[in-house]
């Protein structure tokens, strides 16, 4: 398959070429491969290329599709973020601490697309641990946005989201705590989708911060998204927080349109310091969803500006707990001349993490530690409870609600590392969907200075149908998706 | 809540302590500058009322997931030490812990 081809091909029109016959697996992964040879030197979107295991499963593809066992996934090219278990394939979360880890077991996900017949490319980059959202905490590589390479991807899915805007591969899983797939899809031009909280098992998602961590898809569409969330959602025993609720058929009700559709703009999202041209092309965009039926209201949730705070005391504190278990011991880096085992675990931790995850553990221990627990975890769970609840009582009202992904386009590399706060700011328009556990949906929906602008939607607790109905209404009103950076 | 004049150095080495990792003086100061300024951020939840508020620890509510205790298979010995740093026989090795 040509080069210039893989830029227009989704998952659904793969589908109907491998199904026909007109290409097979095994062709369409080598000219994947190809085009991430042509295009990795630019955009360093992978952390590590599983080329032989890619082409050994495109073959098994090829078979399942001869004999007509096929289903949606099979035989399609994906990548994954490298803190998603792979058996046998390097797992590094982008930290010197796994640098050599390989993993003896696969993620849930992984294992559902495996079953699927999908071809795994190989590791997308990240910020380590997914701690940032520049992608620019990576210890191995910088990974650059497509659309300009002196701007980061946003993170900390930033070579997902950057691999598919580059058309590296037609689609990769992210994880998303704090907006880690929504903002990196933004800057990106992609559509990248957080599902419900338990929606999708975390089994084999190197923890981050458990009570907000969730997986999901980044995708050249929304049907694409919705075809990914159908393989890889539902329960799952060996997550305790796996929700026991039936998956819905996504691709049935998608085309249904929004007509009467009640969509709440909450006025809180286009005030904290929010760029105008984003403004603007995110205004437009509601104008876009009104003329396809909608109705739309604008309305006020005061307390999404403390969502921040929450957050950034919930999340480290749990960071802080799950990441005590890289020691050295069991497996990852080990400082090898230590004195003792104590010693021995120091420096490991020393030289094995990086700036922001140290931040992030000590913080977090301060937060836990006794005679502050009441007044920062506690009092960040009080909150948490009344944030949850502003939400609840919006889709009483609302079917969705809608407002930017990121205050901002893409930034230029280095601009925010050297001050920490100013890189958490980015998150503050899609923190709030993870302290409440709902779903959200960032989609193209405009260009500033030839650079991605995304619309975000949120929807009630596993309502991601009303999402995708949504989202592919303004897709297919739009063009914004078929805008391709120029490599 | 903020109150960051409690953020000394002595605090960081202490938290570097409790989650054992080593650091040098250099990385101390920079620590104390940054945390101070992400907790000084942090101090704005104390503009809400939460006294009769319920904690929030997930956001679905969960049950308890219980289960027959049935017997399962587990890694095999070998899955388990493929990626053990220093190991011998069947065993993981570690430095001494008593001198």
């Amino acid at each position: 398959m040509h080069q210039d081809d893989l830029k227009t091909l989704t998952i659904e029109n793969a589908r109907n070429l491998l199904d026909s016959r007109e290409i097979t697996s095994l062709e369409l992964t080598e000219s994947y491969i190809k085009r991430i040879e042509n295009t990795e030197t630019d955009i360093n979107a992978f952390v590590t290329i599983s080329k032989e295991s890619a082409i050994n499963d495109a073959k098994n593809a090829d078979i399942l599709i001869d004999s007509g066992e096929q289903n949606l996934l099979t035989g399609i090219p994906l990548q994954l973020k490298d803190n998603l278990c792979t058996r046998g394939i390097r797992t590094t979360c982008s930290s010197k601490m796994l640098e050599n880890f390989i993993p003896p077991y696969d993620a849930f996900v992984t294992e559902a697309l495996k079953n699927q017949g999908a071809v795994i490319l190989g590791k997308g980059n990240l910020d380590e641990f997914a701690m940032g959202s520049s992608t620019e905490n990576s210890a191995f590589q910088t990974t650059k946005n497509p659309f300009d390479i002196t701007r980061v991807p946003g993170g900390s899915s930033g070579g997902p989201a950057a691999s598919v805007s580059a058309s590296q591969c037609l689609f990769s899983l992210g994880s998303d705590t704090g907006g880690s797939i929504r903002q990196p899809a933004s800057l990106c031009g992609v559509v990248g989708l957080k599902p419900t909280y338990g929606r999708v098992s975390r089994f084999g998602l190197i923890a981050f911060a458990s009570s907000l961590d969730q997986i999901g898809p980044i995708t050249h569409t929304v049907k694409d998204s919705a075809m990914v969330l159908q393989n890889i959602a539902g329960f799952d025993s060996k997550d305790s927080t796996s929700l026991n609720v039936p998956v819905p058929n996504y691709l049935e009700t998608i085309d249904k349109g929004i007509k009467g559709f009640k969509i709440g703009v909450p006025k809180e999202y286009f005030q904290e310091g929010i760029n105008p041209e984003v403004e603007k092309i995110i205004r437009d965009s509601l104008k876009v969803l009104e003329n396809l039926g909608a109705e739309i209201t604008e309305i006020s949730l005061p307390l999404t500006s403390y969502a921040l705070a929450v957050y950034y005391i919930i999340a480290p504190s749990e960071a802080s707990a799950n990441l005590t278990r890289y020691d050295g011991v069991k497996y990852g880096f080990n400082y090898i001349e230590s004195e003792n085992m104590w010693d021995g675990i120091e420096k490991t931790r020393q030289f094995g993490f990086g700036d922001e995850v140290k931040r992030r553990i000590l913080l977090g221990t301060y937060a836990l530690s006794s005679g502050y627990y009441d007044a920062f975890y506690l009092k960040a769970q009080k909150v948490r409870t009344l944030i949850r609840k502003e939400f609840e009582d919006a889709f009483c009202d609302f079917d969705v609600l809608a407002m930017p992904t990121s205050p901002s386009t893409a930034f230029k590399l280095n601009e925010k590392m050297d001050d920490p706060m100013q890189m958490y700011l980015n998150d503050i328009f899609t923190i709030p969907a993870n302290i409440a556990g709902i779903p959200s949906i960032s989609i193209p929906a405009g260009m500033n200075n030839n650079l991605p602008v995304g619309l975000q939607m949120m929807s009630g607790a596993l309502q991601e149908e009303k999402l995708f109905q949504a989202a592919y209404a303004f897709e297919q009103a739009t063009e914004w998706h078929k805008i391709k950076p120029k490599l | 809540m903020s109150n960051n004049d409690d953020l000394t150095s002595d605090a960081i080495r202490h938290l570097a302590s409790l989650t054992r990792i080593s650091m040098s003086d250099d990385e101390v100061e920079k620590m104390r500058d940054e945390m101070s300024n992400i907790l000084d951020n942090i101090a704005v939840l104390n503009e809400i009322d939460t006294d009769s508020v319920e904690p929030t620890g997930h956001s679905v509510d969960l049950k308890s997931v219980l289960r027959d205790d049935v017997s399962g298979d587990s890694l095999s010995t070998e899955d388990v030490l493929m990626n053990a740093p220093n190991s011998d026989e069947d065993l993981i090795k570690i430095k001494p812990v008593f001198e």
